[in-house]
């Protein structure tokens, strides 16, 4: 006789839960986390007053501000994000994709072909 | 044959945490890519997902390992300024910037690693998260489980980025 853990799992499309939105808020966060980095990188480049601001601990430099405030603007947007999708109705596959748009502006925004456009160093 | 206590900690940034978090990619990617509800059992599900977690979790702890051991342990020994007369074997951002065939490893090289590596973290720990508390609705959402693979294999280019510089970089001018 087959037993229930024997059976296939249903495959089929769910509805647009809060498990699904709090992956969705999950993923956006680290895209939003990614381009921060990314921005703090390019206006660190950019202006040597910011670099300056963001040199929190001598021996690392700047690095050390730029790391802090990206991992704080992502948590921050983890929360937020969070909270926005459990209250309403979102459009998850929008989301998916915002996320993937903000990785790859992170990856490319920290990358020195790009930030040295705006550098004044 | 032996290592200073620099060489040690720098072995344990590039290769102990990043190298094993560049290495476990590949398993923690076939076993999202596997983890469909269709082809799957309850009890298969079950144990699929108990690799995938820890395989995530490992996977964030290890980034996140790699990039805090690299910007504040070794980064602070790549950047020292040397004092004047100094061997600049011993200064290796110095080295670098001071051989015109050298120093794109560090404006290039070094300046984008030491950033794009905080990308992995971020990533990998959302990964991390989507499959601890919601590993079961992967498998039955098609659209978010090949997000999380995405965002895992996001995780893994900026690594890979990062850790390839690394290991460019230090063959040029090695922290010793």
């Amino acid at each position: 006789m087959a037993t229930s853990t024997n059976s296939a799992i249903d495959a089929t499309a769910v509805p647009e839960t809060d498990d699904v939105k709090s992956v969705a808020a999950a993923l956006v966060a680290a895209g939003i986390g990614c381009l921060a980095m990314g921005i703090v990188t390019t206006l660190s480049e950019a202006a040597k007053s910011v670099a300056n601001l963001l040199n929190l601990y001598k021996p690392v430099g700047p690095l050390s501000g730029k790391a802090l405030v990206a991992v704080a603007i992502w948590l921050i947007a983890w929360v937020l994000l969070s909270r926005i999708a459990k209250a309403q109705p979102i459009k998850v596959t929008r989301w998916i994709g915002a996320a993937f748009v903000f990785v790859a502006l992170g990856i490319l925004s920290t990358c020195p072909l790009f930030f040295d456009l705006f550098g004044d160093k | 044959m032996s290592m200073s206590t620099r060489e040690l900690w720098v072995t344990f940034h590039g290769m102990v945490f990043g190298g094993v978090f560049l290495l476990a990619y590949s398993a923690g990617a076939l076993a999202l890519w596997g983890l469909t509800g269709s082809s799957l059992t309850v009890s298969g599900l079950k144990e699929r997902l108990l690799f995938l977690r820890l395989c995530t979790l490992g996977m964030a702890a290890l980034a996140w390992l790699t990039a805090i051991s690299g910007a504040f342990v070794a980064y602070p020994w790549y950047r020292k300024i040397p004092p004047a007369g100094a061997d600049l074997a011993f200064y290796p951002q110095a080295l670098l910037k001071a051989n015109p065939l050298l120093h794109e490893w560090h404006f290039f090289g070094m300046e984008w690693k030491e950033h794009v590596a905080w990308l992995a973290p971020i990533a990998a720990t959302a990964v991390a998260y989507a499959v601890w508390k919601h590993g079961s609705v992967l498998a039955k959402d098609d659209r978010l489980r090949k997000a999380v693979l995405l965002m895992h294999t996001a995780a893994f280019a900026a690594a890979t980025v990062a850790g390839g510089l690394g290991a460019l970089i230090t063959k040029a001018a090695p922290i010793r």
